[in-house]
């Protein structure tokens, strides 16, 4: 247990498995995201009241989910990286960050445009939308402020410290709908008792959330690769595995 | 673990705990702020303002639907099965707007406890479910071209 620790905080035994990681989680992620895609826009058969506009809900709830989870994700890193002082922790903060804002865009974006059609209003001030759109600039926030020291060690300490104070937005977030009156209705994937919504159109939602998953593992690894090659760019192991892959 | 560890770990549980108190008692205190809408029976038991626009929000009334023949005027009930409010509006209603179904409208009360819209948004529900799951649950076949719904 502690071995992998300790190796995970090691930047060349994480380069190299993430190498791997990334060869066989790219085109497994690609497969998924085709497989959800066609399933849900195609075979899924269309909603009793909003007809075929409800198929938005195959990118809009995946990346609102996995908005949430990579939330945590960069918390946790933030969390490792305050206690322990560990290197590899920031930079996982760091690259959850920027993937994290552009699925919660995409949440928001998408979510917009089902409203006009459904709603009959692109944007309405519910505490589910307004939360969410707190949630957006707390990832924006760690992008900016880390980039507003020019010490990068501070710089992380301020960034580990913002996203751990804005964990208590996102049980904010999944219960909104149920504590106040909101415009969004409640979530109809439920994990105790029956799901709200159609086991036809339940099953290529519960791909696409996979999906998804696999989708922000995959960006986030490739970011933190992408850190970790200008971190060591003068590194003799660096030089190692690029000539020799 | 290491007492300087141990420390750090106690003050990031701290600030974490600390802030969730704090922004706990502000929505707390500010419930009725980030309710999107007040509930028929709170506004017949005068806790909305008559003075400036509000949201009302609930079910359309079934059978309550008055449609004028000349104009856009619209006319329904909105219940929360406690009690029911009035809402005229004149304008297009959204597309999902029925009896029986979620609806949110903003506007200001009149003298006779009417809302005045200047708003109707229709609110869905959780559910989803294909057009003959649908028919099936209401004991009819389903309508020919359901499936071809835009």
């Amino acid at each position: 247990m502690w071995t992998i620790i300790h190796k995970m905080g090691s930047p060349p035994w994480f380069f190299r498995i993430s190498g791997v990681l990334v060869r066989w989680l790219l085109p497994i992620t690609v497969m998924l995201l085709v497989c959800g895609a066609l399933w849900g826009l195609l075979v899924a058969p269309p909603d009793f009241r909003q007809g075929n506009s409800y198929r938005i809900i195959y990118i809009h709830v995946p990346s609102a989910v996995v908005a949430l989870a990579g939330y945590y994700v960069m918390a946790f890193a933030g969390a490792v990286s305050l206690i322990w002082r560990i290197k590899m922790a920031d930079v996982t903060m760091r690259a959850a960050a920027p993937v994290g804002a552009v699925l919660t865009a995409i949440a928001l974006v998408t979510g917009a445009i089902w409203g006009k059609p459904t709603w009959g209003t692109w944007w309405v001030w519910d505490a589910r939308i307004t939360s969410m759109l707190i949630l957006l600039f707390l990832y924006l926030g760690v992008v900016a402020l880390f980039e507003a020291y020019e010490n990068k060690t501070a710089a992380a300490r301020a960034c580990a410290v913002l996203s751990l104070v804005g964990t208590v937005n996102i049980p904010i977030i999944y219960k909104s709908v149920d504590w106040w009156y909101s415009l969004h209705q409640p979530a109809s994937i439920k994990f105790t008792g029956e799901s709200a919504i159609d086991a036809s159109m339940l099953y290529p939602l519960l791909l696409m959330i996979v999906a998804f998953y696999c989708l922000f593992a995959v960006a986030v690894l490739l970011n933190m690769r992408a850190e970790l090659t200008w971190q060591h760019r003068e590194a003799g192991w660096l030089r190692q595995i690029v000539s020799g892959a | 673990m290491h007492p300087l560890r141990k420390q750090r770990l106690i003050m990031v549980s701290l600030v974490v705990v600390l802030s969730s108190a704090a922004i706990g008692l502000v929505a707390f205190a500010l419930r009725d702020n980030i309710n999107l809408f007040y509930p028929p029976a709170d506004v017949i038991a005068g806790k909305a303002p008559t003075d400036r626009s509000i949201r009302l929000g609930g079910m359309v009334v079934e059978n309550s639907i008055v449609r004028s023949d000349t104009d856009l005027n619209t006319i329904f009930w909105v219940t929360d099965y406690e009690a029911s409010v009035a809402v005229q509006y004149s304008g297009i209603l959204p597309d999902l707007f029925a009896e029986g179904e979620g609806v949110v409208a903003e506007g200001t009360l009149d003298e006779s406890g009417m809302l005045i819209a200047t708003q109707v948004l229709a609110k869905h529900d959780e559910n989803y479910m294909p057009p003959e799951v649908a028919a099936a649950l209401e004991g009819k076949t389903a309508p020919a071209g359901a499936s071809m719904l835009p």
